[in-house]
């Protein structure tokens, strides 16, 4: 169950992934691909269990936009913010989604349906303004496409 | 030919995806179904003419018959026509290897970019891969080395260091034990050539990455690859697992004695981890700060060992310049740029997409025989060349040809190949001030002109625009870009000012007072 931190659960990823201080950045992503964040639990567990302290685990999961530590929605809207989108109108693309979803960039709506970021690149700059939701990624997406977006899938 | 089936090949690479590939794979397996024809569908990777995905083409008599760009929508249309015949339709291209965009290119490491199913190691050696390697096992283990200084390859990451004398380094210096790094952190806005060869010819950087641990004795590479590239992630991780199944890596490699294994570890998400020492702090688990240099990470690197860390393009010409000889690429190119570069077309431009030329074309060249002029069909106003760090440069530059020395004398960078076009509908103090914002957000906040240079570049700009002061912010914002440049520990605070200081050098109009500012 996604959104819910699970002891037993993170413990076994910690020790698939490998419990060394190395592979704390790998951890932390597999973390957040099974609760969709990391919570203060999950540094306690990650901490013990590959010999750092929190302060250490806190410090690495504070320094990387892909760790948020606040549960993310069912959907995870990321807008590509980089000038090669801008220059498409990824601005007025964000301030759309804004206005559509009701939320602004790092938040997630009241009913935990979307969650909005902005990424800096996809690499799919050749066809800006690109989008990525829950890692499929979309290229020229205008306010028309988005709205489809967001209500299929 | 030996069966019957006629062959497709859909494109599976992110962008080919991300503009309805798999909708349009579908749509024709189940069309030809219906109809009885016999085809076999091949998912290629692309050949990067970006404007034409999804990029279809039939196999016709051996030859490869390109339509373009095709929706779901188009593919009935497509069978009435007779594409499986390679009949004309509005979308049909002529033979793929004809289509000038292509045709015009000197495609060196991305030759097999389209041509080959990046899932088919069969498919990779047919089309000669693991040449080069095979050549240096059966050569003197300088045998790389030798070849990479003949050839003049500088690193292709941004730097444009010359990957001879790093090797060389690295080879030379005693240790237990070293690491090849590869730096697949591609967050440059408007560059997606890694991306593009990660997907569409994956065994290329693994060879490329053998090639460099054998040379300098290395039993193990690392590929450090963002996380915005999940689809590459997924392409690599076959690619090792298929290299490994017949020992073009693991233990004792084709019978050679040497060793080599590739793992792969993901980004967080953080654009200064493409920076060579945070990206080596990033691979140790750690929060990607800089680290001081020296000593360089060809001496100690990651885990305090001797390190090659190049980039993915860098790594992937390597195979192709040992099997062709280093001399071969070196004809290529001008002055200390030999070789190509694949130049990443994009923003707004008609047609964008990878297009790798010889060092030496000039800007205005490209964005017109291959870019088509903008996609608005305004002028173009403003084109960025080399990432977020790369100076603005205005129409009195564009004939600047692409050559890493040319580029410096005119204060800007080639960096990673990324050439991002804007038309008259850009404000360039927006552009500016987005610079030193995207340097405030990524900073790793070690050094001080980095860190709180950018918070402060962002609010002098507003001041400028607002008119507050204006003369004496005008002042100030120089003096911080100098700073920035002079104090900064690596090139996210030391470059950040070069686009801040071209908008204001040549587009002045745009930082007048302004309430257009949200543009």
């Amino acid at each position: 169950m996604k959104n819910k931190f699970d002891h037993e659960i993170a413990l076994a990823i910690i020790h698939k992934v490998g419990a060394r201080p190395e592979m704390l950045v790998q951890i932390l992503h597999a973390i957040v691909k099974e609760f969709t964040y990391v919570n203060e639990s999950a540094i306690r567990l990650i901490a013990k269990e590959i010999n750092l302290t929190r302060a250490e685990v806190h410090g690495v999961v504070s320094f990387y936009h892909d760790f948020r530590t606040h549960p993310a929605g069912k959907r995870i809207i990321k807008i590509c913010q980089s000038e090669a989108c801008q220059a498409m109108g990824s601005r007025e693309l964000t301030s759309h989604a804004e206005k559509t979803l009701g939320i602004e960039l790092h938040e997630t709506s009241e009913n935990a349906e979307h969650t909005l970021e902005p990424v800096y690149c996809l690499g799919n700059c050749a066809h800006s303004p690109a989008v990525m939701i829950n890692d499929k990624v979309y290229g020229k997406v205008d306010k028309e496409k988005f709205n489809q977006l967001v209500k299929s899938e | 030919m030996k069966n019957n089936k006629t062959k497709i090949f859909i494109p599976m690479d992110t962008a080919a995806m991300s503009m309805g590939s798999n909708d349009v794979a579908e749509k024709i397996k189940s069309i030809a179904e219906n109809q009885n024809k016999n085809i076999e569908i091949i998912r290629n990777g692309s050949w990067g003419m970006s404007w034409l995905e999804p990029l279809i083409e039939v196999c016709v008599d051996d030859e490869r018959i390109a339509y373009g760009p095709v929706t779901v929508d188009d593919v009935e249309d497509l069978f009435k026509s007779g594409f499986l015949r390679g009949e004309k339709h509005q979308l049909f291209q002529g033979k793929t290897e004809e289509i000038p965009y292509l045709k015009n290119q000197q495609r060196w490491t991305f030759r097999k970019c389209g041509l080959i199913d990046p899932f088919s190691l069969d498919n990779y050696i047919s089309s000669g891969g693991y040449t080069g390697l095979s050549k240096l096992l059966n050569a003197d283990q300088s045998y790389g080395i030798e070849q990479l200084e003949k050839s003049g390859l500088r690193g292709r990451g941004g730097a444009g260091f010359p990957t001879a004398i790093k090797w060389k380094t690295v080879a030379d210096t005693q240790s237990d034990q070293k690491y090849i790094a590869c730096n697949a952190d591609e967050g440059d806005s408007g560059t997606f050539s890694d991306r593009i060869l990660m997907e569409s010819d994956p065994f290329t950087l693994i060879e490329g990455m053998t090639i460099a641990g054998i040379s300098v004795g290395a039993n193990h590479g690392y590929i450090y690859l963002r996380s915005e590239y999940p689809h590459a992630y997924k392409v690599l991780q076959n690619a090792i697992k298929s290299a490994n199944e017949v020992n073009w890596l693991g233990k004792n490699i084709q019978n050679s004695g040497y060793d080599f294994n590739i793992d792969i570890h993901i980004g967080g998400g953080s654009y200064v981890c493409g920076e060579e020492t945070a990206m080596l702090e990033s691979l140790e688990g750690k929060a990607g700060t800089i680290r001081y240099k020296p000593p360089l990470p060809a001496i100690e690197g990651l885990f305090g060992k001797p390190t090659i860390v190049n980039n993915v393009v860098t790594l992937g010409s390597v195979p192709d310049i040992l099997s062709m000889g280093g001399e071969a690429y070196s004809e290529y190119g001008m002055n200390r740029s030999k070789g190509t570069l694949a130049f990443q077309l994009s923003g707004n431009v008609k047609r964008g997409g990878l297009v790798e030329l010889a060092f030496g074309i000039t800007l205005r060249e490209i964005i017109e025989k291959w870019g088509g002029g903008t996609a608005s069909g305004k002028p173009v106003h403003a084109v960025q060349v080399g990432g977020p760090l790369g100076a603005y440069f205005p129409d009195s530059l564009l004939d600047t040809p692409l050559d890493y020395e040319a580029f410096s004398e005119k204060q800007g960078m080639i960096g990673h190949g990324g050439i991002v076009v804007f038309d008259d509908s850009v404000n360039m103090a927006s552009q500016a001030r987005f610079a030193m914002e995207f340097c405030s957000i990524e900073s790793c906040g070690k050094c001080t002109p980095c860190r709180i240079g950018s918070t402060r570049g962002v609010e002098v700009i507003d001041k400028i625009t607002s008119n507050v002061n204006r003369e004496q912010n005008l002042n100030l914002l120089n003096d911080l870009c100098e700073t920035m440049i002079d104090g900064s520990l690596c090139a996210m605070g030391g470059l950040t000012p070069f686009p801040v200081k071209s908008a204001l050098k040549y587009f002045p109009e745009d930082f007048e007072a302004t309430d257009n500012m949200s543009k």
